[in-house]
């Protein structure tokens, strides 16, 4: 028998099946609906803003990281997440930079996928918010005014400051809570009609859309649920010590970018623990962070820079938490 | 806590059995050559007995044991040793071998016993007529069946256990000799607990072989204490530790052996081989071998006298189909691919597996994403990230650290692993390098 050519390959021979970039893609298309709703809420703004990101993610990527990583899909996850933690009226180019810095300085840096400690998306964020102040607290109200107009001067130019549009901006339920002590309607907050950054809004749909990446196995639930729980927990117990002072767990579920940081941000694989019991610590460490600077910190949200204090502690809890040896304790051995 | 026969972790890949589960084994024609490697097994290979020129009969010593962790090798053929040199082995190194023109049209005929009657024999010439026989396990690693029967003075062994899991996909020569030789499995096990002296054994069995289950119990022994557990359909169901854990909820700890938790674990086809050595009185020449997978064209079952080349075995099975593209010797899970045709079958071939172009694992991999899958997978609670990336920069001995020695190279975790990191291949290069530079303590 004449000899066909044969492939040599190392064991196994078989996968699972799941690709990297399948689970990178699958996350992209787990954030369309939340744009889909971001859109609905703040028109073509919302596009404007978060096509801006994705676009500095992605020419970041393609300049500057190895050749073929942009198939992997990481660059546009961290570009669509930018962007939905950005107001409706930011200059889109700002938003621009923000991308290109998540890319370079969050991931690239670092030695690309995989290497980064911190999560690049926020660390955009934190720039721009670092950079960029007012811009970054200036927040539209959803809803009303022409469905076709500008939620602000997107289109301001690099370093000049915004025109005044007409567009109807206000605090955000968070604001509102923390410097004005008014409580905003969790069913509102539920359903996303509250102003706030783009992808801040509607937290079912954040958690529907994280439910199926879960389901998936495309993230680590114990993840989510650390923070939900230890947020309810806490801000529950303080509620009830002294509801006047503090607000209710639903209302700190729903506020804020929580939904949207817990779902998307916090399980970031590549800068959360790969152990599940430091999966648990690490929601848990979250949870903690944002209540205390949401109820006793300087800033009204507290999300990003709890996440990325928690990124800082990745490396510590995987070792803190290392699975026990099989057999190692002699005395789990029953004869 | 409550125990449910179950270990933690592993992977469920898909069972691919179907091909082969109910094809009845069938018999391979004599090839027209034997190539019969004298290393059959980790140890010390055998040393060649026999020169080119010589006649052997089917079931003649060629090789001799060398040293304790040796077994002999035999002639699986009558014919000419044609010579004696180096052979493409299934390692994918060259080794010794002798090869052996088959007589064309010798009748193969049936002769006087080689192997004793085991009715009279005391356990220790049992064991003695057992490494004579040449047995070696026949579940793939080829550990030499008489070092497990003869246990050092200060362990208690309490149980045999009998490992009928098969939890390879693609393979079926377990199942098929549970289904169609229980009595001779019984009969090896029986062989076995008089050997050691010990009174009780458990057949473990997948669930997913349950004419294998019915066979096994229909044919219990009732003069012994002979247990059958059906167990969980999951890969490495059939590992040793993974067993000894599922079966009877003990933990062999790192760097033991089952025999320090007072288990032997035997593969229910070398029980089978020592009751059929006993049987026939001939030494273990052949063995039960699955061809199977989308490459080729019959697959089937099929009794190989050891020393077949490969090829000779798929044109027995009507040959390759034309997309056939990688052949496996074992299980996809654990097997290594073959570079030719020409590579004979061991002693401890369980399957060869030929796998379509469709079918072959893509080559790319991506950068580690920590999903922590591996993690999950891994049966004996390592950390194959960390170890991933400590292999991909060379730190041998970090990884020693991080209980590199653990890990049984299963491939649970390349399985899992979502960029394709080739973990398994880098921890076997990593033992490797281990053990030329041994880390100090």
């Amino acid at each position: 028998m004449s000899q066909p050519p044969l492939l040599i390959t190392a064991s196994p021979h078989l996968s699972a099946g799941d690709t990297t970039p399948r689970i990178m893609w699958h996350v992209v298309g787990s954030l369309l609906p939340i744009l889909a709703a971001a859109t609905y809420f703040f028109g073509p703004s919302a596009l404007l803003v978060v096509g801006a990101a994705v676009a500095g993610a992605v020419v970041t990527e393609w300049a500057f990281g190895l050749r073929g990583t942009l198939g992997d899909g990481s660059a546009v996850i961290t570009g669509l997440l930018l962007g939905l933690t950005l107001p409706a009226g930011l200059p889109v180019w700002m938003a621009f930079v923000g991308g290109a810095f998540g890319i370079a300085i969050g991931k690239l840096i670092f030695g690309g996928l995989g290497q980064n400690v911190f999560n690049p998306a926020l660390l955009g964020r934190a720039f721009l918010q670092a950079s960029f102040p007012v811009a970054m607290t200036t927040w539209p109200v959803p809803g009303p005014g022409e469905w076709r107009a500008l939620r602000g001067d997107n289109f301001a130019l690099p370093f000049a400051s915004p025109l005044p549009l007409d567009t109807v901006t206000g605090a955000t339920p968070l604001g509102q809570m923390k410097f004005e002590h008014q409580a905003t309607s969790v069913v509102d907050l539920v359903l996303g009609t509250t102003s706030g950054s783009l992808g801040e809004t509607s937290g079912l749909l954040i958690l529907l859309c994280g439910a199926y990446l879960a389901l998936r196995n495309y993230l680590n639930w114990r993840v989510p649920a650390a923070i939900f729980a230890t947020v309810a927990a806490l801000s529950g117990g303080l509620h009830w010590l002294d509801p006047s002072r503090y607000p209710g767990a639903p209302f700190m579920l729903f506020s804020g970018g929580l939904m949207l940081g817990a779902v998307y941000m916090a399980t970031d694989l590549v800068t959360s623990p790969v152990t599940n019991p430091g999966s648990w610590i690490f929601g848990a460490g979250v949870g903690l962070l944002v209540v205390v600077i949401r109820l006793w910190g300087g800033l009204a949200e507290g999300v990003m820079y709890s996440i990325l204090i928690m990124n800082a502690l990745v490396p510590y809890l995987n070792r803190l938490t290392e699975p026990r040896p099989f057999g190692a304790e002699p005395g789990r051995i029953r004869r | 806590m409550l125990h449910r026969f179950k270990f933690k972790h592993g992977v469920h890949p898909p069972e691919l059995k179907e091909l082969t589960a109910a094809v009845p084994i069938r018999r391979l024609p004599f090839p027209e050559e034997i190539v019969l490697p004298l290393r059959q097994h980790a140890g010390a290979p055998a040393r060649a007995v026999v020169r080119a020129g010589d006649r052997v009969e089917r079931g003649d010593k060629i090789g001799e044991a060398d040293g304790l962790m040796s077994t002999p090798v035999h002639a699986s053929a009558a014919g000419t040793v044609q010579d004696i040199g180096l052979w493409p082995h299934p390692d994918g190194s060259y080794a010794p071998a002798v090869r052996i023109a088959v007589d064309r049209y010798s009748p193969q005929a049936p002769r006087p016993r080689l192997v004793p009657e085991w009715t009279r024999l005391e356990p220790k010439a049992l064991v003695a007529a057992i490494r004579e026989a040449g047995v070696v396990g026949l579940g793939g690693a080829a550990f030499p069946t008489h070092v497990k029967l003869s246990p050092p003075k200060d362990v208690t062994i309490d149980t045999v256990l009998i490992n009928g899991c098969e939890c390879e996909p693609y393979l079926t020569t377990d199942h098929r000799t549970m289904v169609e030789y229980p009595e001779r499995v019984h009969l090896g096990v029986r062989i076995m607990m008089r050997c050691l002296g010990v009174h009780r054994a458990v057949i473990g069995i997948e669930r997913n072989k349950p004419d294998a289950i019915e066979a096994i119990r229909a044919t219990l022994p009732a003069d012994l204490d002979v247990t059958m557990q059906a167990l969980e359909v999951k890969y490495p169901q059939g590992a040793e530790k993974m067993l000894i854990k599922a079966v009877l909820d003990r933990e062999v700890p790192p760097g033991k052996l089952p025999m320090h938790v007072g288990v032997i674990v035997q593969n229910v086809a070398s029980a089978a081989t020592i009751a059929e050595v006993f049987e026939t009185g001939l030494p273990l020449i052949e063995r039960i071998v699955t061809v199977t997978g989308r490459g080729v064209r019959r697959p089937g079952n099929l009794i190989v006298p050891v020393g077949t080349r490969v090829g000779d075995l798929i044109d027995a099975c009507g040959g390759l189909t034309p997309d056939a593209r990688e052949i496996i010797f074992g299980g996809p899970m654990m097997g290594t691919a073959q570079a030719s045709l020409d590579i004979p079958l061991l002693k401890s071939t369980t399957g060869v597996v030929v796998l379509s172009a469709a079918e072959t694992r893509p080559q790319e991999s991506y950068p580690c994403i920590r999903c922590g899958r591996c993690l999950d997978a891994c049966p004996v609670f390592l950390n194959p990230q960390l170890l991933g990336q400590l292999a991909l920069k060379d730190r041998y001995a970090d990884m020693a650290a991080a209980r590199l020695a653990d890990c049984m190279l299963c491939g649970c975790c390349g399985y899992a692993c979502p960029s394709n990191i080739p973990l398994p291949q880098l921890f076997q290069l990593a033992k490797v390098a281990v053990r030329k530079h041994p880390v100090p303590a």
